[in-house]
């Protein structure tokens, strides 16, 4: 059990008003996380005490940066279970060590007619970088697949055996859908690679995964593993890419410049040992150290614990939004397949139209396509409303979104729907709606 | 402060602002939006979207006599988005292609607190006022008026952002 009061109290942030004295219930942890003090105080002590460039100065502060960012490689490493320091790569966010991936195993692994397999629930920056490598080698060189979701919003697994034949040569799939919630099974994924007899490369986006549940480099049995430290506590500017070590050394680099060689010469250059070879120019040396924070300030916490709380929170606020019974809620069932993370819609209050007035309330969600456009044509909506949790989310939290979602759709009236007939309904969509019905319709539903 | 405290504090204050947003009239246009009957004749038309949050307008002119004689919109969005396109097929009907963007400039410059000498007289389109104290609505707003700018720009797609 979360003493949840307490460590709301490591959150400055969380004590804030909105608006005319409304506290803050930021349900928007999908997008970015609040950081506790102990984050923020190790970035002023940093830039207060030993600010230096890193791996060169000779100097005492220079010795002191590069320890500290080198023992959060360290911490990473034990982290997510990694076998070795070498497969730790600091990037910006998930986005870049995608990137990073897609260029560098674009440029030493793939060749014409080779393909990529996608599935339909990802995120755009696990979309575009291998649109833009296929654009790079020829469109017509390397073919991008889909593997579909089932209509309890899962991955196919079925379809993921036999799309893979011996010109697969990456899958690149999230372990956790940022609009879904759904979990996906990587090690079940990892199995059905290995009993085909082909042997794609398997990188996991864990953006959305990392920061709820206790995961293993070495258990998912995956090539690659990314996620950024502004959705776990950390500052924003701070991404990693876990990788097998071996593969790390076949690649090519990725961007060049400082720090990523050991040697340049007029005629040319020579890589750095890994995982340096990937980390170009002065890194992102203080937020990489308050990311060390934010590891050590989630595992006081306990990432089990976390799930276990934002599993409760999960099924308190699915069970709360029965009572909206015109309400589309996507994503699986069963709540531990969808840990963390509710999307809606409903045909009458626009998502949009839905944020603005619970941020009315204080209440922080995010409407819009959440970088999932392919996955909003296959859901057949234009944009969907998502609340997300974290650790410190509380109860009480979920019943004043709860209460003010009440109060949204009562200002545009849907309980209205619920009066007239089917047959009009039908006929006039949603019009015929009038703010007299919409006041029985609260008085209802409370 | 306790969470029952907050829950009443909630429920006591009414929220002036959400008023000023969301007027009668803008509800009114978005329930039932105009401009939604068929062309016959397609003279002009642009695709507009708002790729940060999915709104999508379509929007097709008829003219006869250099007048705009009928206006055809399609798509989805907020009711911000789908009020204001409301407005504009009222609004643009039977008025000259200058005209019509002389209301649209208008609009404009109301929505980025430009001010004019004399105050427009935008009829239904003054409501959207309102929406200037949300910032990142004023895009819902506009979304329309620089689909319709566009359409007679001759452009066939226009992403804002």
């Amino acid at each position: 059990m979360l003493d949840v009061e307490k460590i709301r109290k490591d959150f400055k942030i969380l004590g804030r008003t909105i608006w005319d004295n409304k506290s803050l219930v930021y349900l928007d942890n999908a997008a970015t996380t609040q950081k506790p003090s102990s984050v923020i105080n190790t970035l002023i002590n940093y830039y207060e005490n030993y600010n230096a460039n890193i791996h060169r100065g000779v100097h005492k502060l220079a010795e002191e940066a590069t320890t500290a960012y080198e023992e959060v490689r360290q911490k990473v490493k034990n982290f997510i279970g990694a076998s070795s320091n070498e497969e730790v790569v600091f990037t910006r966010n998930t986005t870049e060590s995608i990137n990073l991936l897609a260029y560098s195993l674009g440029e030493s692994f793939l060749k014409s007619g080779d393909e990529i397999l996608l599935s339909e629930m990802e995120h755009h920056s696990n979309i575009v970088p291998w649109y833009m490598l296929r654009d790079r080698k020829g469109s017509k060189s390397i073919k991008i697949k889909y593997i579909p979701i089932n209509k309890n919003y899962e991955l196919d697994y079925s379809s993921l055996k036999k799309l893979i034949n011996r010109k697969t040569k990456i899958i690149s799939i999230t372990h956790k859908s940022n609009v879904l919630g759904t979990v996906n099974d990587i090690k079940k994924i990892s199995r059905i690679i290995k009993s085909s007899s082909h042997s794609p490369l398997l990188v996991v986006d864990a953006a959305q995964s990392a920061p709820h549940m206790k995961l293993s480099f070495k258990d998912l049995k995956c090539d690659f593993l990314a996620f950024s430290s502004h959705k776990m506590c950390g500052p924003t500017g701070v991404g990693v890419l876990v990788g097998k070590k071996d593969l790390f050394e076949k690649m090519s680099p990725f961007l060049g410049g400082g720090e990523m060689i050991r040697k340049v010469t007029f005629e040319g250059f020579t890589p750095n040992d890994v995982p340096w070879k990937f980390e170009a120019g002065t890194p992102n040396i203080a937020d990489v150290i308050a990311f060390g924070s934010a590891l050590d300030y989630l595992e006081k916490i306990g990432l089990e614990n976390i799930y276990e709380h934002e599993l409760k929170l999960t099924e308190y606020t699915l069970n709360k939004l029965k009572k909206f019974n015109f309400l589309k809620i996507y994503g699986p069932k069963e709540p531990d397949k969808r840990v963390g993370i509710i999307t809606f819609s409903n045909p009458v209050v626009h998502p949009h139209d839905i944020a603005t007035i619970l941020d009315q309330y204080g209440v922080a969600i995010r409407a819009g396509h959440h970088c999932a456009q392919p996955l909003m044509k296959k859901l057949s909506v234009g944009a969907t409303a998502r609340a997300s949790f974290y650790f410190y989310n509380t109860f009480e939290e979920i019943d004043i979104f709860i209460d003010a979602l009440t109060k949204a759709f009562d200002y545009f009236a849907v309980g209205a729907c619920k009066e007239l007939k089917k047959d009009e309904r039908e006929k006039d969509g949603n019009a015929n709606i009038d703010g007299k019905n919409a006041k029985q319709f609260t008085t209802t539903i409370r | 402060m306790g969470m029952q405290t907050l829950m009443e504090k909630m429920q006591n204050n009414s929220l002036p602002q959400l008023d000023e947003l969301y007027k009668e009239i803008i509800l009114e246009h978005y329930r039932k939006p105009h401009g939604r009957e068929p062309l016959e004749r397609v003279d002009y038309e642009a695709e507009g979207m708002n790729p940060l949050c999915g709104d999508e307008v379509k929007l097709c002119l008829q003219l006869k006599n250099k007048k705009i004689e009928k206006i055809h919109l399609d798509g989805h969005g907020c009711s911000i988005s789908v009020a204001s396109g409301s407005m504009l097929a009222d609004m643009l009907r039977g008025k000259t292609i200058s005209e019509a963007k002389e209301i649209s400039k208008l609009l404009k410059d109301m929505m980025h607190n430009k001010s004019t000498e004399v105050k427009p007289d935008l009829g239904d389109l003054e409501a959207l006022e309102g929406v200037k104290k949300f910032p990142v609505r004023i895009k819902c707003a506009l979304l329309p008026w620089t689909t319709f700018e566009e359409a007679l720009a001759g452009h066939e797609h226009i992403e804002i952002s």
